[in-house]
Parts: C-alpha cells; sequence; structure tokens
C-alpha cells in the first residue's frame, strides 16, 4: 500500500467510526422530531391549556377530553409509593453494605440485587397482580383489584437495586478521613456514618433518588398490568389509577386509527413523560456532578 | 452501641425482606406454571383455549427480533465506543456525543416504543414488523452497548498500543489486531447483558405495534411477530386462572432464555480476567 | 558488574569519538502537554552507530524527549512540538512525513516489556505483516529466525515458538521485544529504561546486547541508572527540569562535567 491509499484507508474508517458515534445524536434527534412533530399536530386540535390543567381524560370516548392531570396524578401516586420504598430500604442497604457489611455478606447480597435488578418488568408485573394484590386484599378488603399500592410496591422492590448501588457508591466515595476524624472524636460507627459519611454523601445519595424516581415514572408493565386503566385524579393508593405509560400501552394494543386524534394523545404524552423524566435526570446528573467536585 | 446493633438489625432486615421478595417472586411463578410446562407448550401455537395454548411463535419472535437487533445495536455500539475512547480524544464533538449518550441511557424504554413507530413502523413503512422492533430494541440497546464496549477497551493497557505503534502499525491496525481482541471478552460480555435487557423488553415493542395473537410462525423480517413478554402479557391480562397459569409458563421459559445468556456472560468475564492476569 | 565495565574503558580512551555522521539533529525544541511545557529548548546531535544515554532525575523529560525522536508522543492528545527535529536530513516533524514509516524507521523498546498476548512467533511476525515486509511464509520464518538471533533468545525459544510470550520470563519478554523491534530492521533503536525491570543478571544480558547491536544501529537509551549509562553509552546527556543541561562523551560527562549540576547528579549529590 501506498502512503496515499494507508493514509486514505485511515482516513475512510476513522470517518465510518464517526458516523457511528454520531449515529447516537441521530437517535436523540429522531426522538424529539417524532414527539415535536406529532405533539405540534396534536395541539392544532386540543388547546394546551386544556390538555396540561384539564382534570378529565377521556380521549377514546365519543365525547372526548384531553385533561392529562389524571395520567399525570396516577404516575406521581405509584411513583412515589415506589419511593417511599425504595429511599429507606435502598439507603440501610447502602450503609449496610458500605459501612457494615463482611465482604461474606456482600459476595451473597450484591449478585442477589443484580439479579433483582435484571428480572423483566412484565415479571413483576405479574408477581404485582397475581401475588401481592391478594395479599395485600386479605390486610386490606376494600382494595379494588387493580389498584395503585400493588405495583407501587412492586415498583420499589424493583428500584431497590437502583437506589442501593447507587448511593453506595456515593458512600464509597466519601474519604476516610472523615471517618477516622469522627472516631477520633469518640463516635461509634452508627454515629460516624449517621451524622457524618451520609451527610457527606448527600449530594449523591439525592442524585440517586431522583434517578429512581425518572426510573420509576418511565417504567411501564408493572403499571399496566397491575393498576388498572383507569384515568382518575385520586390520591387514594387503594383505587385504580392509569399512568401515563400504561395509557400509551393501553392505545398501542387497542386498534385506534393512525392520524386521529387519539392516536397523537400517546405523542403528546410522551413528550411529557420524555420531559419530565429529562428534566429529573438533568437534575440528577447535576447533583451528582457537583459531589464529584467536592471529593477529587 | 446499641444503635449500631438497630442499624445493622433493620439492614439486614431490608436485606433479608429483597430476599424473600425474589424467592417469593420465583416461587410464585414456578408453582402457578411448571405444571404447564411440556413439550406441547413450547411448540403449540396459541390458542383461545388455554389449556391447548402454546409458545412457539413467541419464541421464534424473540430470537428474530433479538437477532435484528444485534445486527442494529453492536456495529453501530461498537464503532462509536472505539471512535470515542480511541479516535476521539476529548474533542469538543466526541463530549457532545458522550453527554448525548449519557442522556439517552436514561429515557424511558416506551419512548423508544415512539420513536420506532414514528420513524420505523410509518416513516419507513416497515410496519409493525419484526424489522421494526429489532431496529427499536437496537437503538435501545445501543447506549448499554457503547458505554460496556468503552469499559472493556479501557482494560486494554496501553503499553500494548505502544508496542503496535512502535513497529510501524496504523492507528486502525493496532485497534483491529491488538485493541479490540484483547478487549473481546470484555465486550461480549456487555453484548450479552445488553441483548438479555432488550429480549425482556416488552413496552416498546406494544407501541410499534407487535401483535399479542399470532398463530403463524414469522415468515422473515417483514413479517408481524409477538415475543414471549408480549404473549405473557396477553395471558396476565385475561381473567381466567388457566391462562395466568400460561402466564407463569411463559415467564419461566423467559428466564431460563435469560439465565442462560447471563451464565455466557459470566462465563465469559471469568475467563477473562484469566487472561488478565 | 566489574567485568561489564572492562569492554567500554578499554574500547575508548579520552574524549576523542570515532566520527560518525550525525543521524538525528534536534534544534530548539520545545515541547508541551496542552498548556504545559515539558521539554524547553532541546538542542542535540544524536550520531550514527554509536550508543547515547539520556540520564537525569525522574520526571526530567528524557523519556518524554526520547518518544518524540518516532513521534509517540503522537498518540497522547493535547500534544504539541516546537522546532526541528531532523533525522538524515529530514524534517519528522514536517507535514508531509509519514509516521508510520517513521516508527518503521525508528524502533522502540519499552520500559516495561510488553510483548502481544499472542505466541511468540506472532509477536515477531506482526511487525513484518503489517509493514508488508515479506512475500512468503519461507522468507518469514527467516527473517523471524534472524532477528531472534540478533536479539539473543534464538536458542532459548527456538523449540517453542508457538508458546505464548507471557509464559517467558521478564528478561527474554524484554529480549523478545528487541526482536520485535529488529525484526523490521529499522535504523536507529530507541529503548526507554530497556532494563529497569529485570534483574541484574538479565539486565547485564540486555548490555551485552546493545554493545553488539551498535555495530549495525543507532541506539539511544534512557536510564536512571548512572552505572548502566556509564557502562554501555558512547555519549551522555543529562536532562534536568525539562532542559537539556549537558551533553557529551560519556567519560567527560561523568569525569570532568563543566556544568555544576552535572558534576552533582553524576557523583550523585541529587537525583
Amino acid at each position: 500500500m501506498t502512503l496515499g491509499t494507508r493514509r486514505k484507508v485511515e482516513w475512510l474508517i476513522e470517518r465510518a467510526l464517526f458516523a457511528c458515534a454520531a449515529g447516537s445524536v441521530l437517535v436523540t434527534a429522531g426522538i424529539i422530531g417524532v414527539l415535536v412533530f406529532e405533539t405540534y399536530e396534536f395541539f392544532r386540535e386540543v388547546p394546551i391549556r386544556g390538555f396540561l390543567f384539564g382534570t378529565v381524560w377521556t380521549p377514546l370516548f365519543y365525547d372526548a377530553q384531553f385533561g392529562v392531570l389524571p395520567l399525570v396524578s396516577g404516575t406521581i401516586l405509584v411513583s412515589l409509593i415506589a419511593m417511599l420504598v425504595a429511599m429507606p430500604t435502598g439507603l440501610l442497604s447502602a450503609i449496610y453494605l458500605s459501612e457494615y457489611a463482611p465482604s461474606r455478606v456482600r459476595r451473597v447480597v450484591k449478585p442477589v440485587l443484580e439479579v433483582l435488578a435484571g428480572v423483566p418488568t412484565v415479571v413483576f408485573g405479574y408477581f404485582a397482580l397475581l401475588f401481592v394484590t391478594p395479599l395485600l386484599q386479605r390486610v386490606f378488603p376494600d382494595l379494588a383489584l387493580f389498584n395503585a399500592l400493588s405495583p407501587g410496591l412492586v415498583m420499589g422492590i424493583m428500584i431497590l437495586p437502583l437506589v442501593s448501588s447507587l448511593s453506595e457508591d456515593a458512600l464509597h466515595a466519601v474519604p476516610n478521613g472523615l471517618r477516622e476524624g469522627a472516631y477520633a472524636l469518640g463516635a461509634t460507627k452508627m454515629q460516624a456514618a449517621l451524622r457524618v459519611v451520609v451527610p457527606a454523601a448527600l449530594s449523591g445519595i439525592s442524585a440517586s433518588f431522583i434517578l429512581a424516581m425518572s426510573r420509576a415514572i418511565g417504567e411501564t408493565m408493572i403499571v399496566a398490568i397491575a393498576a388498572g386503566q383507569q384515568p382518575r385524579l385520586t390520591a387514594n393508593p387503594m383505587n385504580s389509577v392509569e399512568t401515563m405509560t400504561a395509557y400509551i400501552v393501553q392505545v398501542s394494543m387497542g386498534d385506534t386509527p393512525a392520524g386521529s386524534i387519539a392516536f397523537r394523545t400517546i405523542f403528546a404524552v410522551g413528550m411529557l413523560l420524555f420531559l419530565m423524566t429529562f428534566a429529573l435526570n438533568l437534575v440528577s446528573d447535576w447533583l451528582r456532578r457537583r459531589f464529584r467536585e467536592q471529593y477529587s | 452501641m446499641a444503635g449500631d446493633r438497630l442499624l445493622q438489625t433493620m439492614s439486614i432486615l431490608v436485606l433479608t425482606l429483597s430476599l424473600v421478595a425474589l424467592t417469593a417472586l420465583l416461587y410464585d411463578i414456578w408453582s402457578d406454571g411448571w405444571s404447564r410446562l411440556d413439550w406441547a407448550f413450547l411448540t403449540s401455537m396459541p390458542s383461545r383455549r388455554a389449556s391447548s395454548a402454546g409458545i412457539y411463535p413467541a419464541i421464534l419472535g424473540s430470537l428474530y427480533v433479538l437477532l435484528v437487533t444485534a445486527t442494529f445495536a453492536l456495529p453501530l455500539g461498537i464503532g462509536a465506543a472505539v471512535y470515542l475512547e480511541e479516535y476521539g480524544g476529548g474533542g469538543r464533538i466526541a463530549r457532545l456525543i458522550e453527554i448525548n449518550i449519557a442522556n439517552l441511557a436514561g429515557v424511558p424504554s416506551i419512548i423508544y416504543g415512539l420513536l420506532g413507530l414514528g420513524i420505523f413502523v410509518r416513516a419507513f413503512g416497515w410496519g409493525p414488523s419484526i424489522l421494526s422492533g429489532g431496529a427499536t430494541l437496537g437503538l435501545l440497546a445501543l447506549p448499554v452497548v457503547i458505554l460496556s464496549t468503552r469499559e472493556a477497551l479501557r482494560t486494554v493497557p496501553m503499553s500494548a498500543r505502544e508496542g503496535s505503534y512502535a513497529l510501524g502499525a496504523t492507528k486502525w491496525q493496532t485497534i483491529w489486531h491488538q485493541v479490540l481482541p484483547s478487549a473481546l471478552p470484555g465486550i461480549l460480555t456487555g453484548l450479552i447483558l445488553a441483548m438479555s435487557r432488550a429480549i425482556g423488553e416488552t413496552a416498546p415493542l406494544i407501541t410499534i405495534g407487535a401483535l399479542a395473537y399470532i398463530d403463524f410462525t414469522p415468515s422473515g423480517v417483514m413479517s408481524p411477530f409477538t415475543v414471549l413478554p408480549i404473549q405473557v402479557y396477553n395471558w396476565v391480562s385475561k381473567p381466567q386462572v388457566a391462562f395466568a397459569e400460561n402466564a407463569a409458563a411463559g415467564i419461566i421459559v423467559l428466564l431460563v432464555l435469560l439465565l442462560s445468556m447471563n451464565a455466557v456472560a459470566i462465563v465469559l468475564r471469568d475467563r477473562f480476567h484469566k487472561a488478565r492476569v | 558488574m566489574t567485568t561489564l565495565l572492562r569492554p567500554l574503558s578499554t574500547m575508548t580512551s579520552g574524549t576523542a569519538r570515532p566520527a560518525t555522521p550525525v543521524k538525528i539533529d534536534v534544534q530548539g525544541m520545545n515541547f508541551y502537554y496542552g498548556a504545559k511545557q515539558a521539554l524547553s529548548d532541546i538542542t542535540i546531535a544524536i550520531h550514527a552507530n554509536l550508543v547515547t544515554a539520556f540520564i537525569g532525575p525522574s520526571g526530567c523529560g528524557k523519556s518524554t524527549f526520547l518518544r518524540t525522536l518516532n513521534r509517540m508522543n503522537h498518540i497522547i492528545p493535547g500534544t504539541r512540538v516546537e522546532g526541528r527535529v531532523h533525522i538524515d536530513g529530514q524534517d519528522i516533524y514536517a507535514a508531509s512525513t509519514d509516521v508510520v514509516g517513521l516508527r518503521r524507521r525508528v524502533g522502540m523498546v519499552f520500559q516495561k516489556s510488553n510483548p502481544f498476548p499472542k505466541s511468540i512467533f506472532e509477536n515477531i511476525a506482526y511487525g513484518l505483516r503489517t509493514n508488508g515486509l515479506t512475500k512468503n511464509r519461507g522468507e518469514m520464518e527467516g527473517r523471524i529466525e534472524e532477528s531472534l538471533k540478533a536479539a539473543a533468545i534464538w536458542d532459548e525459544v527456538k523449540d517453542r515458538l508457538t508458546e505464548s510470550a507471557l509464559m517467558l520470563s521478564g528478561g527474554q519478554q524484554q529480549r523478545l521485544c528487541i526482536a520485535r523491534a529488529l525484526a523490521i530492521q529499522p535504523e536507529i533503536l530507541l529503548m526507554d529504561e530497556p532494563a529497569s525491570a529485570l534483574d541484574p543478571i538479565a539486565t547485564q544480558r540486555i548490555e551485552e546486547l546493545i554493545y553488539q547491536l551498535k555495530a549495525s544501529y543507532t541506539i539511544v537509551i534512557v536510564t536512571h541508572n548512572m552505572q548502566q549509562a556509564a557502562r554501555v553509552s558512547d555519549n551522555t546527556a543529562f536532562f534536568w527540569l525539562g532542559r537539556l543541561v549537558e551533553s557529551g562523551a560519556t567519560e567527560q560527562i561523568f569525569t570532568s562535567p563543566t556544568e555544576k549540576l552535572t558534576e552533582d547528579y553524576v557523583t550523585g549529590r541529587f537525583g
């Protein structure tokens, strides 16, 4: 190969690899493009205020109304229940794994958490509907078959590994000097952990919480299976609710004709979902970066 | 001291609880589904009658979709990772691409379904086909493949690259003959994990319009299809207990598939570690 | 150790050097890692078929300078070179320079031996193949045997060419890396502390090898070991804080340096 051809080949390969990398930007552009285009078409027929602040969501009915708040409230209700489970348990297990656990225990617990994180969400959905809900109904007889509580609890178990491993990373990053400083002042292990290490890692821990919240909001199959399909503005976890994601699944499973206004609702709801998770991811990322700067 | 004891006890309780939850989940599914598991279940078409329904088209559909997913995600993902790790050199564009990939990793999977619906199914006119489904999951898996491949490339010591350059090898010769072979087991591990995540995905495929009821074997990439998780979802949504048993049996098949993929990944990872030391 | 000093002290006398042509000519070179300047105003002439040693405390820039001679610095992003580096009168930093061709002419051996995780045979064959230097298998096998012999390792490995190079001892690995570099027939051999990770016996073998190789190659060796520099080199250059303090015949540098700094260093007052 002459110098010229060799340089040309190397140049071509580099361009091709660059195209692969740049392709990932196209994915983002595609997501935003599709959502913006369909949402724009949607808002030509439905006023944006009515969508964002309306309290009745009946797009598939004859007398269609497009108030998205019931879907948002359903999403937030289930996600909050999940967070109520995942935050304390995830943080506690992170503290334990980082500050207390002997390596023997870690070797058992970490893989269990990994397996838990790898279970397909449709399996968690099955578990919520056919195992957890009947169990809960024995305790709360007036619990509906489809409700917010059971998928919320199961979703909490699902995101527990995420909270635990990210919080553990944050606790690990706290320099040992801080712990030793606390011990030198006569602190017990728990006092050092709770009063020094956790506060020092707080922004990292918050980042993990917020990322978990974002994951919960975007989670689909558990709620599509176990929460029901009734969009209703309620804070009562005993009721059936519909989340944004479950609504998208409901329409996709049906035979709504493409191009109709009802069909476009899934893109409008998708856009809202995308913006909510994106905002949470940004905040989480910002917190994580701030945390990293603190200890490097 | 008492506080220590309390904190530890609570932690162990929490971890035990998650272990119990996992065990309960697996036990519940096994006890519901094992009686339905037989050869006929694996090789039959679905049916309106629960007792004669099988999962054959769903298994085939999952495998076909996975193949298309891999065809999309592997070259793109590895190419992008090689560019960012070996060529990008921390430039401004490379930095931008990195941020973009990190953001993509946080996008909910159902949004990828809307992307696939808008682009592959409608704009490209591929319809709700295996091709559309595989491409959609390919994009979904892309960030995972890129991140894990970069991780694997980073484990290749600089000295291997230097040794190659010093012998008059070009950059691409160095990457192709030295860097990629050394990183291969790590790359494969990441790929398998990404694929095992893709095979469990349900929501994006429902969104692009994969059918829940398929009573024929897919004939090619343009064929309509269903996959295991969608078949499971379909059965879970039916009120009859018999269909719930089918769903549990379908989950067992799905989990066995996942477990065997993960086992391969673990074996590869172990061999990788041995080769390094 | 004393035996090793013998050949040099009998071979060379006074400061007179055999008059060989200048192979590498560096004038006013500055080198930067990003904004940080690592080398300032280096000017030196390196002669053909002699061994030139770079000495100095760690971090003084001697390795960095060595790596500019085959543009190995090039693979680290954000580096920059100013000034002139000529090899045989050719500017190696000119835009038209073929970096790959340059590295074929200027071979390199690293501080930590870095054989590829392949067979002994494949390690040597790699450079031949990527550069398309041999036409057939027979020719390649000939070249491989030749370079293994030149690196004084043939007798130890001739019956196990298909075994992994990683099975060799540290000293053998380093000689394999030298053989690998020799196989593509460079004109210059750069050695970056080639014996720093080796035991005394392996070190001695490498030093003997360097002595044999200088008949055919121009050799530049970086070392932090002053005895080694005295044993193997004809000329010595002393680096300190990114500057070239002094260079000249090895005896002169070690016995009557002109700079106080050099004297302090070679007599062990710091470093």
